[in-house]
């Protein structure tokens, strides 16, 4: 089980977050064009290597933050807060 | 009862404790302290069991977990049959039931031997290479064969009835293995004050020192060396023997097993069997030690070879001589211990037959003093014997030396398996010719097979200043040397386990495998249960000498956790029978009612009376609701707070609706899609106020879309000024739908005008005495009432209502009526590709860009031939159709609508049955359909398949009942009639117990915060509670506390009434925005007090709960089990777990099972003091 570190409340096991996808997506205009749509709905980043991701601490302070993950050790480099009030 | 290979005295053994045992049905005994091994040993049986491949006789090679030949079954009665346990590793108590395996009819006569003259006939890879055509007998002929052929133990066909028990355990120190240099390592931070666990696989702790009654430690014999050493870190280290460290997972999260009770011999026991520790340590030190190599020699595998250092562990710790005439064969001085040893006990040595010239260590010296033969420069080429060996002849083709057992040592292989497992750089030592961890072990582990310096190393381990100790009795010895690659010979036996001889690594070399993961695969060398323990490194050098690269470029398979087989009780632990799911009951109880599944609840299908069919009962249900009155429990559906100013305007981004234009008591069907434009889940958006809804959600979509809201909220809209807030057990929910619904409820609701209520508002006000929201929403068609209130209050609403001759109805009746108006169900006309548009949901699109909206002008969202729910008749209005049945095209009818022909004879799908029902309204069956084109093939004839072919359907709009007239007629009297009266709850029956107290407090006032930090400072002020802005940390005063649970959302936990709680906390905010929101009824509270409070807990909760890390005051939420909780420590003892109504039962349950082995005597264990 991994320990990841919350940005709020530090270093917990696994089972108390929820993957929430690539990070640093951009929700492209209403007036975007098609090709720019269909990238954002299902077009990902797959590195072998630092992955920027989202996770949320669900089973805790209910944060979604960012977090840096190598795809390959499963070791987290990072996490961070993003906004929020 | 004779016991021929025992010693007159000496061993570790409790010779006044006689032990009977059985081995394959003949009567044996033992001592107390004995191994299955060393008692058979003891008693001159040394065939224990048949190869796995050639089904040669095998006996006892090793005195540990290393042992790949001695596999039994052991019968611990109905159940309880464990089978490939290592006979070194079983303990022996009275009564134990052993079997061999993979024999017939019996050991000493096994047809399965002839594999063995077939040896030729079965190379690496024979079953890839012979059993390719045709592809069909594979699954029918060649597997089911080959498996009941090549198999060792039998599993049991029975449930487990053993009891296994989780625990989460933390610490800054774990050390693996509890041998001189473990020990000596746990002293060494047992000064520092650190929390250390030190485990180790065997029953007793002390490892090689066990062996060496004539060695000397600052004086004391070894074994009472350990003993003090005991003494000194009992009650400062938690020390765990009997556990094996199995698995190194990410993050230093290792895996033990503990056996508790096998050793005990007690059928029937309700003590616990096995423990799964789940440790996160700091840091591990690996003093797990070396295992000796066995020789590859020619017929190296008889029963009467084994390994030198098991002979002395035989001879020192169970007073057992593993024989009479004992040949020693080896490449390294660590065996003239045993040929020296075993001589001193009245063994006669034949000879060593040493492969290296010779030497003049010490040890070497004592054995030539003592006259036993050295046979220099010579290995053993080949044995003789067949269920014992009864030769050794030697390299020089000439001497032949009669012997009943051979020792044989190879050298020794640091065991670095779990090191491997860590991703650990293992560093090759051309010195030893084996593979050393770089960092975190010590001893044997770390290539120091020195005594005194793996005690100072040990003691060193953790930076503290090295202590020496005084070692005596240990005979000087030349490091061993390297292993060397041997000829290829069919009968020298690399992996004993899986029989792979060093002429199958030929093969595979000569085959062009290079790569040692290939070469594993390939021969199967190195896998099995044993997982190559005595293997690995001999595979490896006889690979390295075929391909000529050398050890060290040819490199070591990845080792993979477990280290030794693991149970599946282990693993699964008590998360089985009612602890493998939370099972979440509604605050109805509904006896009589046929349940079902839904999501994580239990709800009420249908109320059969007595003797009525569940389709009689759906169709009375029906028809209550159409033609009177009918109730079902509605409270399953999840609830969503939604508040702050920006809250009509979030909701109109989630929603497909606009809502700001939604005035206050207004309700709105609502539609949410996925960015992608499909539909996700659909319920009721009401507004209470102007910043404040009340949302509806599936029963099933409720934990996904608070999910997906805070997403949007927290990421996309943070700028929004809008929280949420789940409410699904705030509140109870009684749908009454039928004509004659307003007549009943006005009977009971004097402060709301039933008759003047518009379709789709929300009013507040009394039912009897208890304060509800009552929707007036349907989904049925008919009247419909949602009557929400307090939980506590909704079992007396219901037997009241009952009463009044309201008929309850269950979930299928729901979903008949639903499907007769046309509604769809999520779930059911949804899979995560239909749009709005699709299921004639277009209408609700009135945002101006809600999630998805976009993607709805995508092509392919916008194409004619989608498919589009339409309703289906079958042309026989008896026929009830299957649901998920697929929708054809006579191949004759020409059909436009539909993609490009196939051209084919065949039937073409058009699409699927989504739901199917016996209408009893229109007393027929009927179905809604997803179909290509659908809407325009209304009023066309098509075919849905059923089980005797094509049944014919006319395809229809998707309504099947005529509008009826929503037009409540409430009764012309409106009195309050009284409710029934609140029924008291039973209270739980609690064992008392000193150890570990639990209760269910009684109710009280909770607030669910959320606000900025300027409306946070100034409710905190008004409450006279500041609300805490450290995370998971509470402040509490005499009366109130506050929790922190998220940066901007607080618990308050007070006496008073929630009105009147948040009326203060509302006025003391003014014009910040916030969300106060009444949770009192959402959750119960359960206190845990004691001094083993913690221990219960980590039982199912994976925080660290040492006074340091969760301090008096911090509170979080967590998860206990499968269930979400908040914990909240109030004093070093005392814990509050606040958790959801319906998860009461099993969180209750959860603790309950950890709390059984202080409760009950029965299932005490020793744990923690």
């Amino acid at each position: 089980m991994l320990l990841i570190p919350c940005p709020w409340c530090g270093p917990r096991p696994e089972n108390e977050f929820r993957y929430g996808g690539q990070a640093n997506l951009t929700r492209p205009a209403a007036s975007a064009d098609d090709a720019a749509r269909g990238a954002y709905l299902y077009l990902r980043d797959n590195p072998r290597g630092r992955h920027q991701e989202r996770w949320r601490h669900r089973h805790g302070c209910g944060r979604f933050f960012n977090c840096v993950r190598d795809t390959v050790t499963d070791r987290i480099a990072s996490t961070s807060k993003i906004g929020s009030l | 009862m004779m016991q021929p290979f025992r010693t007159a005295e000496g061993g570790r053994i409790d010779r006044s404790h006689r032990v009977r045992f059985s081995f394959d049905g003949q009567a044996y005994s033992g001592y107390a302290g004995d191994t299955l091994a060393s008692a058979l040993l003891a008693n001159d049986v040394c065939l224990i069991g048949r190869s796995f491949k050639y089904h040669r006789p095998r006996g006892i090679m090793s005195a540990g977990s290393e042992e790949p030949n001695a596999l039994v079954t052991i019968d611990r009665g109905a159940g309880r049959i464990a089978p490939n346990l290592r006979a070194t590793s079983v303990e022996l108590y009275d009564g134990l039931k052993a079997c061999s395996q993979n024999r017939f009819p019996s050991l000493r006569f096994d047809i399965g031997a002839l594999a063995g003259l077939a040896a030729p006939l079965l190379p690496p890879g024979f079953i890839y290479k012979s059993f390719m055509w045709p592809p069909s007998f594979w699954k029918r002929l060649y597997e089911p064969a080959i498996r009941r052929t090549a198999g060792l133990g039998r599993t049991p066909a029975e449930a487990d009835p053993d009891r296994y028990l989780n625990q989460y355990a933390h610490c800054d120190i774990l050390i693996i293995g509890g041998g001189a240099a473990g020990l000596a390592a746990a002293l060494g931070a047992s000064a520092t004050g650190a929390r250390v666990i030190l485990c180790d696989e065997q029953a007793e702790l002390g490892g090689g020192l066990l062996d060496e009654p004539n060695v000397t430690i600052d004086g004391w014999p070894a074994p009472d060396w350990v003993r003090e050493a005991i003494g000194t870190l009992n009650g400062s280290v938690t020390l765990l023997p009997r556990t094996t460290a199995f698995g190194w997972y990410p993050n230093t999260m290792i895996g033990l097993t503990e056996r508790l009770t096998d050793h005990l011999g007690e059928p029937g026991s309700q003590r616990p069997r096995e423990r799964l520790w789940q440790v996160r340590a700091e840091r591990v030190v690996l003093a797990t030690g070396a295992i000796e190599r066995p020789l590859v020699f020619p017929g190296n595998d008889r029963p009467g070879i084994m390994l030198a250092g098991a002979a002395r562990t035989y001879l020192h710790r169970y007073g057992v001589k593993v024989g009479k005439r004992v040949v020693v064969a080896t490449a390294g001085d660590s065996a003239y211990r045993a040929a020296t040893d075993l001589h001193m006990a009245g063994v006669a040595i034949a000879g060593i037959v040493d492969r290296r010239p010779a030497g003049d260590s010490e040890a070497i010296q004592s054995a030539r003093a003592l006259g036993i033969p050295i046979h220099n420069g010579m290995t053993i080429s080949s044995t003789e014997g067949r269920n014992r060996v009864h030769s050794a002849k030697l390299s020089n083709g000439t001497d032949i030396i009669p012997c009943d057992t051979i020792l044989m040592s190879g050298g020794w292989t640091p065991s670095v398996h779990l090191f491997s497992q860590s991703r650990g750089a293992l560093v090759f030592d051309a010195a030893s010719g084996t593979y050393l961890p770089s960092q975190d072990a010590v001893g044997a582990c770390a290539g120091v097979f020195d005594l005194s310096t793996s005690l100072r190393d040990g003691t060193a381990a953790f930076g503290g200043e090295p202590r020496s100790f005084a070692v005596l009795g240990v005979p000087a010895m030349a490091p061993s040397e390297p292993p060397v690659a041997t000829v290829p010979h069919r009968g020298a036996f690399v992996d004993f386990q899986n029989d792979v001889t060093t002429k199958d690594l030929a093969i595979a070399a000569d085959e062009g495998f290079v790569s040692i993961e290939h070469v594993k695969r390939y021969t199967t060398a190195g896998m099995a249960t044993d997982q190559g323990k005595t293997s690995n490194l001999n595979a490896l050098t006889a690979i390295a000498g075929l391909t000529g690269q050398g050890i060290e470029h040819t490199g070591l398979t990845t080792f993979r956790p477990p280290y030794t087989p693991v149970t599946f009780g282990a693993l699964a632990g008590p998360v089985r029978g009612d602890l493998f799911a939370p099972i979440r009951l509604p605050p109805i109880a509904t006896p009589g009612a046929v349940q079902e599944d839904a999501g994580t609840w239990k709800r009420a299908r249908c109320f059969p009376n007595a003797k009525e069919t569940i389709a009689a009962a759906v169709a009375r249900e029906c028809l209550a609701v159409r033609n009177d009155a009918g109730m079902l429990d509605a409270s399953t559906l999840g609830k969503i707070a939604v508040e702050g100013p920006d809250a009509a305007a979030f909701l109109s981004r989630i929603y497909t609706d606009d809502f700001t234009k939604l005035e206050p008591g207004q309700c709105r069907y609502a539609v949410m899609l996925g960015e992608d434009g499909f539909i996700r889940d659909d319920g009721i958006v009401a507004r209470l106020a102007p910043d404040r809804f009340h949302v509806t959600t599936t029963t099933g979509g409720a934990a996904y879309v608070l999910h997906h809201m805070e997403d949007y909220r927290q990421t996309e809209f943070f700028a929004m000024r809008v929280w949420l807030t789940s409410v699904t057990e705030q509140w109870a929910v009684i749908a009454i739908q039928g004509p004659r619904a307003a007549e009943v409820l006005a009977l009971f609701i004097p402060d709301i005008d039933l008759g003047t209520m518009p379709h789709m508002a929300v009013r507040a006000g009394h039912i009897g005495d208890v304060p509800i929201q009552l929707f007036r929403v349907s989904f049925t068609g008919e009247t419909g009432f949602e009557i929400n209130l307090p939980p506590d209050h909704a079992q007396r609403v219901w037997d009241t209502l009952r009463q009044r001759d309201v008929t309850p109805f269950g979930t299928d009746a729901m979903h008949v009526l639903c499907a007769e108006k046309g509604h769809i169900v999520i779930g059911q006309e949804t899979d995560g590709t239909v749009t709005p548009d699709d299921v004639g949901l277009g209408w609700t699109i009135r945002g101006t860009d809600c999630i998805g909206k976009r993607s709805l002008s995508l092509p392919d969202l916008k194409r004619h031939d989608r498919k589009q729910l339409v309703g289906l008749l079958p042309a026989d209005p008896a026929v009830v159709l299957e649901e998920g049945a697929q929708v054809t095209v006579a191949p004759s009818a020409r059909d436009g609508l539909s993609g490009p022909s196939v051209g084919a004879r065949n039937a073409q799908s058009v699409g699927h049955v989504t739901s199917s029902h016996c209408s009893p309204t229109l007393n027929r069956g009927f179905a809604l359909a997803l179909l290509a084109a659908g809407r325009s093939r209304i009023g066309t004839q098509l075919s849905v398949a059923g089980p005797d072919g094509g049944i014919p359907v006319t395809v229809t709009a998707p309504v099947f009942l005529e509008k009826t007239a929503d037009r409540p007629k409430p009764s012309p009297r409106r009195t309050q009639e009284p409710l029934l009266p609140l029924a008291d709850q039973p209270a739980p029956v609690v064992r008392p117990c000193d150890s570990v107290q639990l209760a269910t407090l009684a109710p009280i006032t909770r607030l669910s915060i959320r606000a900025g930090p300027a409306a946070g400072t100034a409710i905190g002020l008004a409450l006279g509670v500041l609300l805490p802005t450290v995370p998971c940390r509470s402040v509490m005063t005499p009366n109130r506390a506050a929790l922190w649970l998220g940066p901007d959302e607080w618990l308050i936990v007070a006496p008073e009434s929630a009105s009147e709680l948040a009326a203060l906390a509302r006025k003391a905010v003014g014009d910040h925005p916030a969300s106060i929101i009444d949770v009192s009824h959402r959750s119960q509270t359960l206190e845990i007090a004691g001094p083993c409070a913690a221990w219960c807990l980590n039982a199912f909760c994976a925080l660290d709960l040492d006074l340091t890390a969760f301090p008096v005051g911090m509170c979080t939420r967590t998860l206990l089990g499968a269930a979400e909780i908040v914990l909240w420590r109030i004093v070093a003892e005392v814990f509050h777990v606040d958790v959801a109504r319906s998860l009461m039962p099993y969180v209750r349950a959860c603790l309950e099972e950890a709390r059984l082995e202080f409760v009950d005597v029965e299932v005490v264990s020793s744990r923690p003091k």
